[in-house]
């Protein structure tokens, strides 16, 4: 393999006394998506403006290579190589949707003719082309992101950061970013993308990279990562109160929640398991009135990773 | 690309935005074209005849107080112009697009000069306004010669280049637009402590180093003298050695503030 797309060793960053990165390390493949997680406050944005060369690491951090250039001594280069989402848009609310991406188009020094067809293209594309001519202010927040993307790519970028890409979004919008984010990977793009949404990274990334406290809880696979957490479970619920004390006693092993009439089995959702919990459930003679199966979410995750009781310590394998 | 292309075509392209901004948003320029206007005619047609005794005129004529107050004024217009400057500054800066600005491979000064371009076009389009307001009312220029005229306008455009440098360094220091003007309302300001209204002499001794003392003085006496043709002695290098000075402190302040890491 070549170089990797990004490398970071011993990212670093402080505000006054406030550690935001503690040191982080980070390698991503080229033509991969990498995904950043990690609840609000985590440092995810840092790391992306840090790596984006908008704000500059401490002093004390390794080296950073982005897009096979030195961070600290030719960010201008890096710059060329990389495009950037971030959380609040980055579109000029003032002009129109056709005029954004024309500004981008000369900032990239594409000639008259070419300017015009990037232009078409990629407002066809993120189906913008009937609001082109309106003022971006007036976009919706799915309309604006679209943009904020579509800007983005004027001028081929082959690394793209995207911090947070459909946070707010609406269900339908985060899945048409979804599959823009898979064709542009498709097309051999690297992408690193921040997010909250276990779901969201699972959705997409080849690598997921947890980051806790300004330093890296664990790193590895959606499958991997999942594999760590406790935090599976199926979920019994009853509406008779003496069918959930009979079903509670029946079912040792299973904890309690005697304010909702809930029976909680530990279970990692595969099907094999939950073909054995049936069985058992059907010999116990126990009936639930509904039955659901939790997959570990980013809370699980996060008090897993951070909590630090009974929670397998993470093999080193695993980590890099 | 050469470096010197590369900051050219960028800043073209960023005034290109701005002025764009400015076409489509003409309300922030116009309200601020309005206080000068407003100013001229309040001075000239409800205080004229007063102001023109108490500068030494022959009686109640107005006309010898537009002379007058004119030049003061053009100059007041370039002050109210660059205080919109120092808005849309603060306004553009909590934008997102300035993020992606500068995580683009562009001339990093582009962004600044692209403002500071469009704000100087600006000012000289307001002060032609304000200047056509005048010589409706009744200001004339016939006794300066053509140098004289194009001097004045040289004067005009330093000095709009010099307060457009401050400017921009109020808007970029200012966390929001109504800071921006706050902080910017000096340059509406000291055009009233300066000898634009009435001559330093006839102010408060005490007063008088003031009003001398600040850069509107000796560039207002300069262009009166240069659009009346009367003379302009010392005051000329005073007006342009305050305009270089504060464009330089302008400029190193801006753009080390620019070049900061964004909060």
């Amino acid at each position: 393999m070549t170089n990797p797309a990004i490398a970071a060793n011993g990212l670093r960053k402080s505000y006054g006394d406030k550690t935001v990165l503690d040191g982080v390390d980070l390698v991503v493949p080229e033509g991969t998506i990498f995904s950043l997680l990690g609840p609000n406050g985590a440092g995810k944005t840092t790391a992306v403006k840090i790596l984006s060369t908008l704000v500059s690491p401490d002093p004390a951090s390794g080296p950073i290579q982005v897009g096979g250039h030195d961070l600290a001594t030719d960010p201008q280069s890096v710059r060329a190589a990389i495009g950037v989402t971030g959380q609040f848009s980055a579109v000029d609310g003032l002009i129109t949707g056709e005029e954004n991406m024309l500004l981008m188009a000369d900032l990239h020094h594409l000639s008259k003719r070419e300017r015009l067809c990037v232009t078409a293209e990629l407002l066809e594309r993120f189906d913008l082309t009937e609001a082109a001519r309106k003022p971006a202010a007036t976009y919706s927040g799915g309309m604006k992101r679209r943009l904020d993307i579509a800007m983005t790519l004027v001028g081929d970028p082959r690394i793209i950061f995207l911090d947070e890409p459909t946070t707010g979004l609406d269900p339908r919008s985060r899945h048409n970013m979804w599959r823009i984010i898979r064709e542009l990977v498709s097309d051999g793009v690297t992408v690193f993308l921040t997010t909250q949404y276990l779901e969201e990274a699972d959705e997409l990334a080849d690598r997921i990279a947890v980051l806790h406290d300004g330093r890296i809880a664990a790193q590895g696979t959606a499958e991997e990562l999942k594999r760590l957490v406790p935090g599976g479970h199926v979920r019994l619920r009853f509406t008779d109160p003496a069918a959930y004390q009979n079903a509670a006693s029946a079912l040792g092993e299973a904890s309690r929640d005697d304010e909702s009439l809930a029976l909680q089995i530990p279970s990692d959702g595969s099907q094999r398991e939950l073909r054995s919990i049936l069985d058992w459930l059907d010999s116990a003679g126990v009936e639930a009135d509904e039955l659901t199966v939790h997959t570990p979410d980013l809370d699980d995750v996060f008090f897993a990773l951070t909590g630090g009781t009974g929670i397998p310590h993470q093999p080193e394998e695993a980590v890099r | 690309m050469s470096p010197l292309t590369l900051a050219v075509r960028d800043s073209a392209t960023m005034l290109r935005r701005n002025l764009l901004h400015a076409r489509r948003y003409p309300s922030l320029t116009l309200n601020l074209l309005l206080t000068p206007i407003m100013l001229l005619l309040l001075f000239v047609y409800v205080f004229g005849d007063t102001m023109s005794a108490g500068i030494g005129g022959d009686g109640p004529d107005r006309s010898e107080y537009i002379a007058y107050i004119v030049p003061g004024l053009l100059l007041m217009t370039i002050g109210s112009t660059v205080v919109g400057t120092a808005v849309s500054v603060s306004n553009d800066m909590t934008e997102g697009i300035i993020a992606r600005f500068r995580t683009m491979a562009i001339h990093r000064g582009s962004v600044i000069l692209g403002h500071v371009i469009g704000s100087v076009l600006q000012s000289v389009i307001s002060v032609v306004l304000v200047g056509g307001v005048a010589v409706a009312i009744g200001f004339r220029s016939t006794d300066a010669t053509v140098l004289e005229w194009l001097a004045a306008f040289g004067l005009l455009v330093l000095f709009a280049t010099a307060l457009t440098w401050i400017a921009v360094g109020m808007g970029l220091i200012s966390p929001n637009a109504e800071a921006a003007s706050n902080n910017a309302m000096p340059l509406i300001l000291l055009p009233l402590l300066s000898s634009a209204f009435v001559p330093i002499d006839a102010m408060p001794g005490w007063f008088q180093p003031v009003a001398e003392y600040q850069p509107f003085t000796p560039a207002i006496e300069t262009l009166r003298g240069l659009l009346l043709g009367t003379g302009i002695g010392h005051n000329g290098w005073l007006a342009v050695g305050w305009c270089l000075g504060l464009a330089v402190l302008g400029y190193l302040w801006s753009t080390a503030k620019f070049n900061d890491d964004p909060k």
